[in-house]
């Protein structure tokens, strides 16, 4: 099976600092894969680059087969790359409603429907349960309805990989739950790259781990695997193992 | 907000619209004209805040683009003799395509250098327009003749001069450009503009190529207040560089600011009462710009959004 994504000597300096450093990453349909690392790893450079929102220094980022390196960031979202932000950036002088319609009326060719994107809208909505709070303002939502009128945006750009950064960051823990559930629901239709520092939420979702350490990638393998690998933890840790 | 019953907003405009047509009958002379001048500058103020309101982009050259209609149109007529509805067109035309160019350069920019980048084209607009005096009149300007002030139907004629052919042409193009941007702001690129005002760069990462998006708006902005040049040339007959001049573009923010930015009928209720302060003020003291600098300072500190938008924000959430 071809990968959705693959990354080949991906890099990104910042002044003196090499935040991504050649970086060869491949991702499979249908997989979530979550990517983790200790602050200041490269994680969010990583899928910044992979969105567009930022330029690489060198290397090249593959998706579904085109090379999009040189693409601006809306059109790779056009092709299906959609991101979350990790800062919730949810329009918040604007209804839940119209924060949803945004995604919605840009993936419709079909300029004429008028019902189409009530219809598109209010599905996302139900999906992150959101539904009864159209109308409040994004602004007024608590965080954690914040952080899904987010992943609900995401979600109505009907993306083939989603990127989730730190979705869960600032969330209560039955909050968490409900979660874990949605990103299973979403990976039925997408393809999921999800940066996570919350660690039983990474080993309940993920297929495969990646993990990054100063612009590298450490290690990769399923969740059992990188529980088990010295190294990861001497990363996370800072202990060093006899 | 925007999928709510779109009744109410098109019964307020049409409401609107149907009160200014009924003034016409009742106004004295002198508000009479004063209203169909405010009209017209009315729709100067509603481009302008197509760009500033609903984008957010502050713009300090839009007197190029009133400019670029009145000479256009009038210079049409004066040199050309060109009859009025060309003219106009050809006005609209060329606000038309120096907003594109405009755009196209002074989008590269943002925020400060935006508004120095088109308050400088403005002033090379102004100076072009000096310079070739022997074209536009210079400083001096230049009188539309009369008789060139007509709209022939066949056999029918209307003359612009007549001062309720004027009121009428006025409150004709004030109704259609008030009409376009309250579809345009309930539509869905009108939810777009309002979604780059608010974070361009979340806006980008919905797919959404904000350069175009912000390009058309430049343009639909530019054309507007070019045809509110065009008509103001056409309808009180005068052409000089004193519209080009930077206190032009200038003047369309304040009044947009007053009115409300961001509301449709904001432009129209600023200019209104900013020209009406300084009419009832002139006619008691020589300091009168003294008193309008009092009232625009209560007014920024009493309605920092302006009077539009202060009601909306207090009683009526679905003003458009």
């Amino acid at each position: 099976m071809m990968p959705l994504l693959t990354t080949k000597g991906l890099s990104r300096n910042f002044g003196g600092l090499r935040a991504v450093d050649n970086v060869d990453f491949a991702l499979m349909p249908g997989e979530i894969r979550a990517v983790i690392g200790p602050n200041g790893a490269g994680k969010t450079t990583f899928v910044s680059l992979v969105s567009g929102r930022i330029q690489p220094s060198s290397g090249m980022v593959v998706f579904d087969g085109a090379d999009i390196t040189g693409l601006p960031a809306y059109a790779r979202v056009r092709l299906g790359v959609a991101y979350t932000f990790q800062i919730t950036s949810v329009f918040a002088n604007l209804s839940v409603y119209d924060n949803v319609a945004l995604p919605v009326q840009r993936t419709l060719t079909d300029g004429r429907s008028k019902g189409a994107v009530r219809t598109g809208v209010m599905a996302a909505l139900e999906r992150t349960g959101l539904a009864d709070r159209t109308h409040m303002l994004a602004g007024q939502l608590s965080y954690g309805h914040q952080r899904l009128l987010e992943v609900a945006m995401g979600l109505a750009l009907k993306p083939r990989l989603l990127i989730l950064d730190e979705p869960t960051q600032g969330l209560a823990d039955s909050e968490i739950d409900n979660f874990i559930e949605l990103v299973r629901e979403i990976a039925k239709s997408a393809t999921v790259l999800l940066i996570e520092h919350n660690m039983p939420v990474v080993m309940h979702l993920a297929d495969r781990i990646t993990v990054f350490n100063a612009g590298r990638i450490l290690a990769e393998g399923t969740p059992e695997q990188i529980r088990a690998n010295t190294e990861v933890q001497d990363a996370y840790l800072g202990t060093t193992h006899g | 907000m925007k999928d709510a019953s779109p009744a109410k907003p098109y019964a307020l405009h049409l409401g609107v619209i149907a009160l200014l047509f009924a003034l016409s009958f009742v106004l004295p002379d002198y508000h009479h004209g004063l209203l169909a001048r405010i009209m017209v500058l009315a729709v100067f103020a509603m481009g302008y805040n197509m760009l500033f309101g609903y984008v957010g982009l502050l713009s300090l050259g839009h007197a190029m683009f009133f400019a670029a209609g009145l000479y256009g149109a009038g210079l049409a007529v004066i040199h050309l003799g060109w009859s009025v509805p060309a003219a106009f067109a050809v006005g609209i035309l060329c606000g038309a395509v120096l907003s594109l160019v405009i755009g196209v350069l002074a989008l590269r920019t943002s925020g400060v250098a935006f508004m120095i980048v088109t308050m400088m084209f403005a002033q090379v607009f102004y100076l072009v327009m000096l310079y070739l005096a022997s074209w536009t009149g210079g400083d001096q300007g230049m009188v539309v003749p009369q008789p060139a002030r007509v709209l022939s139907f066949g056999a029918t004629s209307l003359e612009l001069t007549n001062p309720t052919v004027r009121y009428m042409s006025a409150l004709a193009l004030f109704s259609i450009v008030l009409l376009v941007t309250l579809a345009i702001v309930r539509s869905r690129y009108g939810r777009v503009l309002v979604a780059i005002r608010e974070n361009e760069e979340r806006t980008k990462m919905l797919g959404y190529d904000t350069f175009s998006n912000k390009l058309a708006a430049v343009v639909v902005s530019g054309t507007i207040c070019a045809a509110s040049g065009a008509a103001y040339a056409l309808l009180f007959g005068y052409v000089g560089s004193s519209f080009a001049s930077v206190q032009y573009s200038i003047l369309p923010l304040l009044w947009v600011l007053l009115g409300g930015a961001a509301t449709t009928l904001g432009p129209l209720v600023g200019t209104l009462f900013m020209y009406y302060v300084v009419d009832i003020t002139s006619g008691y003291t020589s300091a009168y710009l003294l008193i309008v600098g009092i009232a625009l300072i209560l007014l920024v500190l009493f309605f920092p959004k302006g009077i539009l938008g202060t009601i909306r924000h207090r009683w009526l959430g679905w003003l458009p």
